[in-house]
């Protein structure tokens, strides 16, 4: 199956090791995921007012750029990204006399109705590829590796551009079942990291890292999976000002679901480019004789 | 805290203008504190989110002006999805956020002002969403 992929920013820089790993991992599931020859920053966040139609216009045109492709469908490996995507989509589609002012800035563009769906890798894992096929493709189980799943916010809220149920969503642990980890069920998977706070207010979102790493590890975690390249900075990067923060925390690794994908379906360990992390996976890994 | 009430205040242009830009009806959140209750970042606010909801409701502008809320709200939309009325409170979140940030020099976070060491070590997406969310 081949699909368009639409990257975003940080996918091509700091979380190279998520793209790297996804579009390895997907490969083995017959998932060729082919990035749009052009594509444009979504605007990271999805604007949550109601006059303010410019926001809206960089998404619809990256959607623009998928039916360019002659396709209907776009995927996202980003949380963020797919969330701006989906909910703009959402935004041109709903009131028909914005939908007509946002065309009009586009009139440079083919035209486009609002017909090409957002979808995220999880989804297309779930809805198209199917655990059982995953399943298949694991040459190397998870087997004792601990993982705690981390959703986030933007690949569930609002409940209508959701990847899964609102507040108790399955389909990464599904996954990560399906590669043979133990998975721990932790009640901050959906628990905001902090976000975009993290540029001006460290301290808040180290408070928020602390509380979500700690109930991950008070329930027996040994890693943290998510999809958010901003969750992986909070969750990862912040943990030196965790350390700081607070007394007796030990710091521990976080990973791209992806990344665990491409390990437990025997890849070159050289597409999860650990290198990138901030605390390192490789030890945890090679403990459990996931890695050499 | 004296707190003045008017029919002018409750129906003046501070609300209506949150109304306008946030879409949302403020009259039809009854105060449960629901989205207080299951906020991440309420630990951080000297307002309350209910309380700010409440305040708008009563227009009381200056009050507002001075909370932090909705300057630490993180956006995640817990608020959103657990209020029983269907309120989107991020929506009034952010229209409180763009009273102020739609005049003149009255940004939170400035591009310029970020010391390259933090623009080096931090993610596109934090530094995008940031400006997004803290400067007009």
């Amino acid at each position: 199956m081949k699909i368009p992929y639409y990257p975003g920013c940080t996918l091509k820089t700091k979380a190279k090791d998520f793209e790297d790993s996804a579009i390895a991992a997907a490969r083995v599931l017959g998932i060729e995921m082919e990035e749009l020859p052009r594509w444009n920053c979504c605007g990271t966040v999805y604007s949550l007012s109601s006059d303010d139609l410019i926001h809206q216009l960089a998404p619809i045109r990256n959607l623009i750029r998928a039916k360019e492709q002659e396709s209907d469908r776009l995927v996202t490996l980003c949380s963020m990204c797919y969330n701006t995507l989906k909910r703009a989509n959402e935004f041109f589609l709903a009131d028909e006399e914005k939908r007509e002012r946002i065309k009009r800035y586009l009139d440079d563009e083919i035209p486009y109705e609002g017909d090409v769906r957002v979808v995220q890798l999880l989804e297309l894992l779930r809805d198209e590829v199917s655990m059982d096929a995953i399943k298949e493709a694991v040459k190397k189980p998870l087997t004792g590796l601990k993982v705690a799943p981390y959703y986030g916010c933007m690949l569930l809220r609002p409940a209508s551009i959701g990847i899964d149920d609102v507040e108790r969503p399955t389909v990464m642990e599904d996954v990560l079942r399906a590669l043979g980890a133990d998975v721990i069920d932790d009640p901050y998977k959906t628990e905001c990291c902090g976000a975009y706070q993290t540029v001006s207010q460290k301290d808040v979102v180290a408070t928020c890292a602390h509380s979500i790493l700690t109930s991950a590890q008070g329930n027996g975690a040994e890693v943290i999976a998510l999809s958010c390249p901003l969750c992986d900075f909070n969750l990862d990067n912040r943990q030196k000002e965790v350390q700081e923060r607070f007394n007796g925390f030990h710091p521990m690794p976080v990973l791209y679901f992806t990344q665990l994908m491409a390990i437990a379906f025997g890849l070159d360990p050289s597409v999860c480019r650990f290198e990138l992390s901030y605390n390192d996976p490789v030890p945890l890994l090679k403990s459990k004789g996931l890695i050499e | 805290m004296k707190i003045r009430l008017s029919r002018e205040r409750v129906r003046g242009d501070f609300v209506k203008k949150v109304e306008m830009i946030s879409g949302q009806d403020l009259l039809q959140c009854y105060q449960c504190g629901k989205c207080s209750a299951g906020c991440p970042a309420a630990f951080e606010m000297d307002i309350l989110p209910s309380h700010v909801i409440r305040l708008a409701q009563m227009g009381q502008e200056e009050e507002l002006a001075q909370a932090n809320s909705y300057w630490i709200c993180f956006s995640c939309q817990t608020c959103t999805v657990r209020c029983p009325r269907g309120v989107d409170i991020a929506k009034i979140m952010e229209a409180l956020r763009l009273v102020t940030l739609r005049q003149k020099n009255r940004n939170k976070v400035e591009a310029t002002g970020l010391p390259p060491e933090l623009l080096a070590e931090l993610p596109q997406i934090a530094i995008v969403s940031s400006l997004r969310k803290l400067s007009g």
